[in-house]
């Protein structure tokens, strides 16, 4: 590594300008005696959208984030080894029937959280899983109406100028995405190729890179490093959307500055936040606390401030803290063509099939996307020798064909399970905080998805001409671990992501979905906590947010 | 042992380096890679060995004048304990994981063959991490360690991440390599851009071909 991570960035009234090499933008600051009227731990998908919505409402805000603060033209490098500085590399324990993968799997460190590396696919729920148990009979109902998520989304695809096509063709009407869709690439190309060749839809897929030049950012030129970090801009993460809407709005942002522990009073009540920075632990009051540091630290930190009165963690009477943590089965079936491919050029996925989303004649609940791939190539390397055992010269071979091969990986559905959860190990990390450890294992009916999903994408890459199939399992993503619900006996936060026994102490990430859906997640996480900033504000205008007793 | 494949002979990634698919931290980052092989601070000397055999078995280079240096990054990536963020139950730390594999495999060198893993050829080295992938292991340092889950998730690996970021690996594969500010415009099938190599086409698409 030779640059790796930077120190300290937002500090002193300023904060990076991230759409300029070496820039600054003005910043608010707040002391730490203050008493602010948000402190948010986490500025990913869920926190950086809370962030810009609270400040724009004129409340205080002061952003904290673990990682650091990234300006993409100068810090981003096209090399995947350089990168692994984006991720959560901190070891966690990975535990239970299947282990998932964590790092960068899953777990983003920086301003902007894990959209820093997302691969920018921004599709929306099918509107009957806000309603899974009672309209289609498995794991859990929101307790949000699907039009308030909907009108959520055209909030955040506009926020993000989310590329797309004209007609989308799942799911009710809707508008036309903000921008055009961008021209579909050879890989992409043989999904629609294996699609049609079955008979099933296929779309151009909705992503968030600009197709037209926005503002201080240029369009997507293909250059295919997303996962690794968009060095051009192009990509509209949180770090370069929220993140800059946020500042001007007056929040506050603390990058390299790890949250430990939330400090309540004798009545429950959240009074602020134990944070390690510059080296040394400090302490930020406010009057209110928004987690947001994804399914596994958000758990974390609640799990490990107890106080008073939350004797097992801070909102954990019910003991549901950390539980219900779900993925998505991100099984794939590749495949060589004849055609060079070469799956590298442009974002990895920009082909998408949501059928088996939208198609209930089937024998599993939940449903599956399929896109269309292009990874890297130490990616795709690692993928193989983790499945296929391969070494040797045989890896080589294999990965000579690089510029054939296609591949179709899926998004699918995993059943909420108590069982699979997140909880703190006897072992300490480098700042004496415990350990988490994550366990894990598929249900009977996630099984069954990913099955029927590697046989489907079977048939349409041969379908499609791809000769040598071979598949591939994993997981990717994650949701849930504090879930929303409908009572403190069923949730551990709100309709509003208000926790259930601590009122001041809001949650609007990944962690508090209740289901996962077929689809990735952050539009979705965004979309949530952009509706939660509203209600937010709402309550605040009726004098409510110290809840009534 | 199989030849190494060169599907894209004379294809050179780094004559790209001037042009403005290169910027400037993608430059550093990648000379700091070629030019500054770290020394061995980990390992101990016995230890190297058997790392520097178990590098070569899982990607042998009998093709390269000057082999791709895989060794010293594992070994660097240990000295600076850069863990990936997973932290498999099954296993110990990162560090102590490596330590105790490479023993094992050594161990399960001398069991089976009576000699040390870095003594034996490379077919035998070749065949005992089969083995080893299949579980099928006899050396009591197994005991406690998954064989299969530590060879294929922790030691190949970081191995293979090592090996294919590097340029000469891109160029093995015919991958374009950085391409930051300039992308590419042609994305269909069989096309490319002025400043995408030339490459000769693969062999085994104009054998088919016939
Ligand atoms: C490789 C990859 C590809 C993906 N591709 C897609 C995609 O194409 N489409 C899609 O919709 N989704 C994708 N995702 C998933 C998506 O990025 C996440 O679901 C989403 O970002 C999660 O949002 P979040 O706010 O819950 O957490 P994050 O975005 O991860 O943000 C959490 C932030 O909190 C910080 N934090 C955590 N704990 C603390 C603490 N105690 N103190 C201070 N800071 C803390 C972290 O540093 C992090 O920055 C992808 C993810 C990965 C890893
Ligand atoms: S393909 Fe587009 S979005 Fe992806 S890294 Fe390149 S410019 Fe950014």
């Amino acid at each position: 590594m030779t640059r790796g991570i930077p120190d300290v960035r937002a500090t002193e009234g300023r904060a990076p300008d991230v759409f300029s090499r070496d820039g600054w933008v003005p910043m608010r600051s707040h002391r730490d005696g203050e008493d602010v009227d948000f402190a948010i731990v986490g500025t990913g998908a869920g926190g950086g959208v809370m962030a810009a919505k609270l400040a724009e409402a004129g409340f205080s805000v002061v952003a904290f984030d673990a990682g650091p603060f990234f300006r993409p033209l100068a810090d981003f490098a096209s090399e995947e080894r350089e990168q692994d500085k984006l991720y959560w590399t901190d070891e966690r324990i990975s535990d239970g029937r299947d282990p998932i993968e964590l790092g960068s799997n899953n777990s983003g460190r920086a301003v902007g959280g894990s959209t820093v590396h997302f691969q920018m696919v921004a599709l929306r729920f099918r509107p009957e899983w806000f309603l899974a148990r009672s309209a289609l009979g498995y794991g859990r109902d929101w307790p949000v109406d699907w039009r308030e998520m909907w009108r959520a989304y055209d909030e955040v695809e506009d926020a993000l100028k989310i590329a797309g096509p004209v007609r989308y063709p799942w799911g009710p009407r809707r508008g036309r995405y903000p921008y055009r869709p961008h021209e579909v690439n050879a890989s992409g190309l043989v999904l629609a190729r294996g699609a049609e060749a079955l008979g099933v839809g296929w779309a151009p897929c909705p992503i968030a890179t600009l197709s037209a030049p926005r503002g201080r950012a240029p369009p997507c030129v293909y250059r295919g490093f997303c996962k690794i970090g968009c060095s051009t801009n192009a990509k509209q993460s949180i770090l370069n959307t929220y993140i800059p809407r946020a500042l001007a709005a007056g929040a506050e942002v603390r990058d390299l500055a790890m949250v430990a522990r939330i400090e309540t009073d004798a009545s429950g009540r959240a009074t602020g936040l134990h944070y390690h920075r510059g080296g040394e632990w400090r302490f930020q009051q406010t009057r209110n606390v928004v987690v947001a540091g994804y399914s596994i630290e958000t758990p974390r930190l609640l799990l490990n401030s107890a106080g008073p009165a939350h004797r097992h963690g801070l909102a954990n009477a019910e003991g549901l803290v950390g539980r219900e943590l779900m993925v998505h089965v991100n099984d794939a079936v590749w495949g060589t063509m004849e055609d060079e491919i070469r799956w590298y050029k442009g974002p990895p996925s920009m082909a998408v099939t949501e059928h088996w989303n939208y198609e209930d004649r089937k024998d599993f609940h939940g449903g599956y996307a399929i896109m269309s791939q292009g990874p890297l190539p130490t990616d795709f390397a690692t993928s193989m020798v983790g499945n296929l055992g391969a070494f040797g010269m045989d890896l080589r071979r294999r990965m000579a064909g690089y510029n054939h091969m296609a591949g179709l990986k899926i998004v699918g559905e995993v059943m909420p399970d108590p069982e699979n959860r997140v909880t703190l190990s006897d072992e300490t990390d480098a700042l004496g905080l415990p350990v988490p450890r994550i366990t894990f294992g598929y249900g009977e009916n996630d099984r069954a998805i990913g099955r029927h999903a590697r046989g489907f994408m079977s048939e349409m890459l041969r379908a499609a001409g791809a000769t040598d199939l071979f598949e591939t399992t994993g997981t990717a993503h994650l949701m849930g671990g504090c879930p929303m619900g409908f009572s403190p006996q069923d949730s551990v936060v709100d309709a509003d992501g208000r926790a259930w026994s601590c009122d001041n102490l809001w949650i609007c990430d990944g962690s508090v979905m209740p289901t996962g859906g077929g689809v990735n997640p952050s539009l979705t996480i965004m979309a949530n906590s952009a509706r939660i900033g509203h209600r937010i504000r709402a309550l605040a205008a009726r004098g409510e947010l110290a809840r009534a007793a | 042992m199989t030849d190494a494949p060169r599907p894209y002979p004379g294809y050179d990634v780094l004559a790209k380096w001037d042009t403005p698919s290169w910027d400037a931290i993608t430059r550093e980052v990648v000379a700091h890679r070629l030019d500054r092989v770290p020394e061995r601070r980990f390992f101990e000397p016995a230890e190297w060995e058997t790392l520097a055999a178990l590098c070569d078995t899982v990607l042998p280079q009998p093709d390269r004048e000057r082999p791709i240096p895989l060794a010293p990054f594992v070994d660097a990536a240990m000295a600076e304990d850069r863990t990936t963020g997973t932290r498999w139950a099954a296993l110990p730390t990162m560090r102590e994981a490596w330590r105790r594999g490479l023993a094992a495999i050594d161990a399960e060198a001398r069991a089976v063959y009576g000699r040390r893993f870095h003594a034996l050829p490379a077919d035998a080295r070749e065949s005992l991490l089969r083995a080893i992938d299949d579980e099928d292991v006899r050396a009591p340092e197994w005991r406690d360690l998954p064989p299969r889950r530590l060879f294929r998730h922790v030691l190949a690996n970081e191995i293979v991440r090592i090996y294919y970021a590097h340029p000469d690996a891109w160029s093995e594969i015919g991958f374009g390599g950085p391409a930051s500010p300039r992308g590419y415009v042609r994305l269909s099938a069989n096309r490319r851009d002025a400043w995408e190599a030339d490459l000769e086409r693969p062999k085994r698409r104009s054998e088919r071909r016939k």
